[in-house]
């Protein structure tokens, strides 16, 4: 459990009665719940129940047909994916979405991206604010470094690094932003316990030292039992529950969906 | 042994970013550049800088420029030659329209205007992507082709429709013009070089330089994390076709003193595109490599048969060379996508731990 | 006010007035379109097939022709000259796939663009140093005599060019979608792996595929080289043609043919209509521009799939 139980703040994001499909097919059916400040929050459910799509939707890159979010008070049916990176929310992929040809160190600092204000002429003589901004930069992105434990692969090309690394650089990315709102889309998958049990560690700390806020989408039921505060379960593209991971995990719909019974 | 990192420890994050880190690597730039200007103008013969070095500062100017664009930010164009046109018109213009103004200023002015063109032909680029994106470059290359060649106001409504640049002076010393010398033209060409080479490798390393190359990556993912893909792509277009500009003005100015439309066709668009590829996307280094090889090679095939004794068909050379441009360009995709710049990191690699073989 | 009325208005009555003359223009565009078309469809082809896009085509459109006119020179037969072209085109095919397209497998699809771009300038060099580089005359006995019909001019080898690229087109539209070698091409344009690990085998399709193309090449080469002798600029048709496909959508066969006969009725058109007010050859660009216009509002074609992007 995140040391945070109980002590959970305001609301942070408010998803309200959204319904989203491609063409024919419904990816999320009148889905609302929501997220307190400095919890961290799981979504689980089968392949396919639309937990990626939800994210996408917090996100601003899908827009949904019908409800709205509400971020930091700001009501909103859509907005654009840099406007919500802009307001504070981070992401990571399930697929890695890394600068291939990049640097992990490169690939960090573009996390930084928002709070750079370069100026094309300033940066071409690499002088005065351009200079100084760049170095200020590094020295918070160094931090996230040291805080990963990647140092050793600063300078790696991040396309050479095995999969597991990529997706801690990833993370470094996200934590780069400095975000209010960190969304971990299976954070964990393809990685041995050992990696996971760095990730668990990680994403704790980052919710702990920073208070991040954090919505997870995350299949080991274990990690989700372990770290989260509150679950919300998605099945079809609807909810079909929403509390505390042992409320959930003996609910009888989540069971007979998703989590099956353990035969003795 | 020689050239190793070994003992130089960077002491902030300012002397790490640094653009040579490496000390070797200071001295032998340093190097480089005091030869080139100290050495060059007095020992290079007449027929070596008109025929190769000027035209090989001019197309590094033209590669590093579609290399910003296509190597950094990954976006193609095929309209590289219209864009150098549009610089090289511009000068004409600027510098018979305006006699005292000083010649740097005219050809970085003609620069800043071949940008703003740039800038609405790359707007394209802010719906479609890849090949589609290179039909939309085809057009501008077509189109002001067409248009520099049809519009008699822009050669000054000269009837053979060919624009020859207008004597100029800097510091009292003849740099355009029929009287000009190969060494003053060359002087101002290396200077123009290296000043915006120096630029183009700060931007590059810059924010600006990362969000081209997150836009190239993986433009979704850029986007989610907050770049703004129309900013960054049309500072793209921006900045490439400045490069490309003032390639052109010094195509008109520095190297041929006068210009027909011709000159700046479709083929000089995929001729800088081998140089890009050849030299190596993504490399400001690799800019340099690519133009000395696509110069040296006709170079070489001119005066090789001669060396062997044997004599060659003009045409037949011509064919040849196309055929090894071709194959190499197969060739290079092939085994090193990254060209003579990845080459030439492997070498220095391996120089690092020289003796060793690993 | 009198230019607006010259490039507004006048061409317009132009039109109206002499209909006639209008339609001879239309079916003149038509029938450059038709040669469009043919060399679209071979890009079409490859693309749908490997997902390259095969810049080369043009040439090979133009080293067919060379092919089959140098034979000719030499006294071989037509029909025998006809079958050793498409033998070579076959060669060709095989050639391309094992040099270049099998180690480059896995690259992305610019780099194998550029890969394509590199071979087209090795044929040119090749075409150039085998046969020489002077325009050459194509004459396979197609008539060629022009004839009134309902008071339009007429050109019976135009007729027969569209008569031979329908057939062409009909015949590789079943090949398509009613063989299972079809099929399988299209799960190749799919996705290579997805195909591999069906059991299809890549190397033979891309054969097939580059095969087919370099027959419709010769096909293509044989239409324009006799109508305007065979020379290097059909290798400029290359880039004419994509155009079409951009108005027609990569991977669509009718959107190649239909996208080539707007590019071809456009361009006359614009040329013949609104030349002179500019002072002529408008054809170098208009089809490029109103691809660029397309773009900019339809990007995948009249007939393109719209691509969804998934994160």
């Amino acid at each position: 459990m995140s040391n945070n139980e109980g002590l959970n703040g305001d609301v942070l994001l408010d998803v309200n009665n959204v319904s989203l499909s491609f063409g024919g097919v419904k990816a999320l059916e009148d889905v609302s719940f929501d997220v307190r400040e400095k919890e961290i929050r799981a979504i689980i459910g089968p392949n396919g129940a639309g937990k990626s799509s939800m994210l996408n939707v917090i996100n601003g890159f899908y827009h949904p047909q019908e409800g709205e979010i509400t971020y930091k008070g700001n009501t909103r049916k859509q907005m654009r994916p840099h406007d919500a990176a802009a307001q504070g929310i981070a992401r990571t992929f399930q697929n890695i979405a890394l600068f291939k040809g990049m640097t992990t160190l490169d690939n960090i600092m573009t996390g930084r991206n928002l709070k750079m204000h370069a100026n094309l002429f300033l940066a071409a003589l690499h002088i005065g604010p351009a200079r100084r901004e760049e170095t200020e930069h590094r020295a918070y992105v160094e931090h996230v470094i040291d805080f990963l434990e990647i140092q050793a692969i600063r300078k790696t090309v991040v396309g050479k690094l095995p999969y597991g690394l990529q997706k801690r650089v990833e993370l470094g990315r996200a934590l780069a932003a400095e975000p209010d709102l960190l969304l971990l889309d299976e954070p964990m998958a393809g990685m041995n316990s050992e990696e996971k049990e760095d990730m668990c560690r990680f994403i704790l700390d980052v919710n702990d030292e920073f208070g991040t806020t954090i919505v997870l989408i995350e299949h080991d039921m274990g990690v989700v039992m372990d770290i989260s505060d509150r679950v919300v379960v998605l099945d079809y593209g609807r909810k079909i529950a929403d509390g505390s991971p042992d409320a959930v995990r003996t609910n009888k719909e989540v069971v007979d969906a998703y989590l099956g019974v353990a035969h003795d | 042994m020689l050239y190793r990192e070994a003992g130089q420890f960077k002491t902030s994050y300012g002397a790490d970013q640094a653009m040579f880190p490496i000390v070797q690597d200071r001295w032998f730039l340093a190097g480089l550049i005091a030869i080139a200007y100290l050495v060059v103008p007095f020992v290079a013969s007449e027929y070596w800088l008109q025929a190769v070095l000027i035209p090989f500062l001019v197309f590094s100017m033209a590669a590093i420029g579609l290399n910003l664009l296509l190597g950094y930010a990954g976006q193609l164009s095929l309209g590289t030659g219209a864009f150098m046109a549009v610089g090289a018109y511009s000068t004409y213009k600027l510098a018979t329209a305006f006699p005292d103004l000083n010649i740097i200023v005219v050809f970085l002015l003609a620069g800043v205007i071949t940008a703003g063109v740039g800038l609405i032909f790359g707007t394209p680029s802010l719906r479609i992507k890849g090949f589609y994106l290179a039909v939309a470059t085809l057009a501008a290359q077509f189109f002001l082709s067409w248009m520099f060649n049809k519009v008699p106001w822009f050669y000054n409504y000269n009837p053979s429709g060919t624009i020859t640049m207008p004597p100029r002076t800097v510091f009292g010393v003849m740099v355009t013009g029929p009287a000009a010398t190969a060494e003053a033209r060359y002087i101002i060409a290396l200077l123009l070089v290296t000043l915006l080479a120096l630029a183009a490798k700060n931007i590059v390393r810059s924010h600006i330089g990362r969000s081209w190359m997150a836009i190239r990556d993986m433009d979704i993912a850029a986007e989610i994390i907050g770049f703004r893909p129309m900013q960054t792509k049309l500072t793209a277009f921006a900045v490439s076709s400045f490069y490309c500009g003032v390639a052109g003005a010094m195509t008109l100015a520095l190297y041929l003193g006068s210009v027909e439309t011709e000159a700046f066709d479709i083929n000089v668009s995929f001729q800088v595109l081998f140089m890009v590829i050849i030299g190596g996307l993504g490399s400001m280094l690799g800019s340099f490599l690519g133009a000395a090889f696509i110069i040296l090679v006709p170079v070489f095939l001119t005066n090789a048969p001669q060396l062997f004794g044997i004599s060659m068909a003009t045409d037949l050379q011509k064919h040849l060379e196309i055929m090894i441009f071709g194959s190499l360009i197969v060739y290079f995709l092939i085994v090193e996508p990254h060209g003579f710049a990845r080459l030439w990191q492997i070498a220095k690699e391996k120089l690092r731990v020289w003796p060793f073989p690993y | 006010m009198e230019i607006l009325h010259a490039f507004f208005v006048a061409p317009f009555v132009d039109m109206w007035e002499f209909p006639v003359f209008l339609v001879e223009v239309v079916i003149a565009g038509l029938l450059t379109g038709v040669m469009y078309s043919l060399v679209a469809l071979g890009f079409v082809l490859i693309f749908k097939a490997s997902g390259v896009f095969n810049f080369s085509q043009g040439v090979m459109v133009l080293f067919a022709a060379l092919t089959l006119v140098g034979l000719i020179e030499h006294g071989v037969p037509i029909w025998l000259a006809l079958i050793l072209t498409m033998l070579v085109m076959i060669a060709l095919a095989f050639a391309v796939e094992r040099v270049v397209l099998r180690p480059m497998v896995n690259q992305e699809p610019i780099i194998m663009f550029m890969a394509t771009i590199g071979i087209t300038f090795f044929l040119e060099g090749l075409g150039e140093t085998l046969w020489g580089s002077n325009v050459k005359r194509l004459d396979i006995g197609i008539p060629s005599e022009s004839f009134e019909f309902h008071g339009v001019l007429l050109n019976q080898f135009d007729l027969y060019a569209a008569g031979i690229g329908a057939a062409l087109v009909a015949g590789l539209a079943i090949f398509f979608h009613k063989t299972p070698v079809g099929r399988a091409l299209r799960a190749v344009a799919d996705d290579h792996q997805a195909a591999m690990s069906v059991g299809i085998p890549l190397k033979t399709i891309w054969i097939i595929v580059w095969s087919v193309a370099g027959i419709v090449a010769m096909v293509a080469g044989i239409m324009w080289g006799a109508k305007s002798g065979v020379q290097f600029s059909l290798s400029l048709i290359a880039l004419k043609a994509l155009p079409v496909l951009i108005l027609g959508g990569f991977t669509s066969v009718p959107g190649a043919i239909i996208g080539g006969l707007i590019i071809g009725v456009g361009e006359k058109v614009a040329e013949i209509y609104w030349g002179p007010l500019v002072g002529g050859a408008i054809e170098n660009w208009f089809a490029y521009v109103l691809a660029l216009v397309f773009l900019l509002f339809r990007p995948q074609g009249l007939f393109g799939e719209r691509i969804i992007e998934r994160v």
